[in-house]
């Protein structure tokens, strides 16, 4: 009669563990469909010089991050200054897409903060975050040499995810 | 019978209250087949919320979006691949069949069937356990007077 301990004991470890990887599962992060495509192609105004358009056809060659944020962004400001740091070490060419955001609001915000960007752009109806798939900002892609995006981090970066994540990948993507 | 009606009454009054998201647009015909559409997606900023139903700033523009799409004459098929295509599966409430989601519309029918087969034999365990003795003529005498007496 010991298997009628031990099957609902087995049953119920099982169960433990399911809900435990369930509960370290972060349901904010909905895995994007556009990992391993082409990254969405746009043509957008500088935020410093709304004269000049920037096509991401120009980055076509490069390893480049994308990364969306805005003036009215809180979590931005929390991963503001890692940007700034991480863009020091010139690893890696950053685009910011302003995304819904008044430029004069975004310049502002980028002279207090300091600039991470090798160059910002203007997203106004957020259109091309919505190509993009973006849902909550700041959100940040890695997009390889032929224009493919490889990876996509969801929220703020951390010296964790910049560390084990972006840094590993791009060194890959760049050789 | 009556306390039933009256709880019917006071429930469609809330029923009356809870409102989708307020039409704007000047085509009725489109802002109908909007949010008939747009309650079967998942807002994704709000997660428990259909698209419909938020007024998250992402989905009112989404909104926007599937309003303009359709003035252009798309499908909801076209429209559903075009969000799909962005946010994933995740936006629809009904996902798709197919090979990673098998478990997750057929699993309740496994366990149905792991559930009969193990009925089907406890059932006949217990119907193997069951042995027939019959009365000896002392205790049927007793039951016979007993049941006599009773009358």
């Amino acid at each position: 009669m010991k298997a009628k301990f031990v099957i609902p004991l087995a049953l119920f470890l099982v169960l433990v563990v399911f809900l435990g990887i369930g509960l370290r599962l972060n349901p904010r992060e909905v895995p994007s469909p556009l990992i391993g495509k082409p990254a969405p192609q746009f043509q957008l105004t500088d935020v410093h010089d709304p004269s000049k358009v920037f096509s991401s056809r120009d980055m076509l060659g490069k390893v480049w991050l994308l990364n969306v944020y805005a003036s009215w962004c809180e979590s931005c400001r929390d991963e503001h200054p890692l940007l700034v740091a991480f863009s020091g070490k010139r690893l890696v060419p950053i685009v910011g897409l302003d995304y819904k955001d008044k430029p004069e609001d975004a310049r502002k915000w980028l002279d207090q903060m300091g600039n991470p960007y090798d160059l910002s752009v203007s997203d106004l109806d957020g259109r091309v975050g919505i190509n993009y798939g973006v849902y909550g900002v700041p959100e940040t892609y890695v997009i390889d040499k032929s224009g493919i995006i490889r990876d996509k981090i969801i929220g703020p970066v951390t010296t964790k995810s910049l560390d084990e994540r972006v840094i590993p990948l791009v060194k890959e993507l760049s050789q | 019978m009556k306390r039933l009606l009256l709880a019917l009454v006071l429930l469609s009054a809330f029923a009356c209250q809870a409102k989708e998201a307020v039409p704007d647009a000047a085509d009725p015909a489109i802002e109908k087949r909007m949010i008939a559409l747009s309650e079967n997606l998942r807002c994704l900023v709000c997660q428990n919320e259909s698209l419909a139903a938020s007024q998250a700033e992402l989905a009112l523009d989404l909104k926007q979006e599937i309003r303009e799409m359709m003035k252009k004459g798309e499908s909801d098929k076209e429209i559903v691949a075009y969000l799909v295509h962005r946010y994933g599966d995740f936006v629809l409430y009904k996902p798709p069949v197919k090979s990673t989601t098998l478990l997750l519309w057929y699993g309740p029918f496994l366990f149905l069937g792991i559930g009969l087969v193990v009925l089907f034999f406890t059932i006949k365990k217990r119907h193997n356990q069951i042995t027939e003795t019959p009365l000896s003529r002392d205790e049927e005498q007793r039951a016979q007077s007993l049941l006599e007496h009773n009358q």
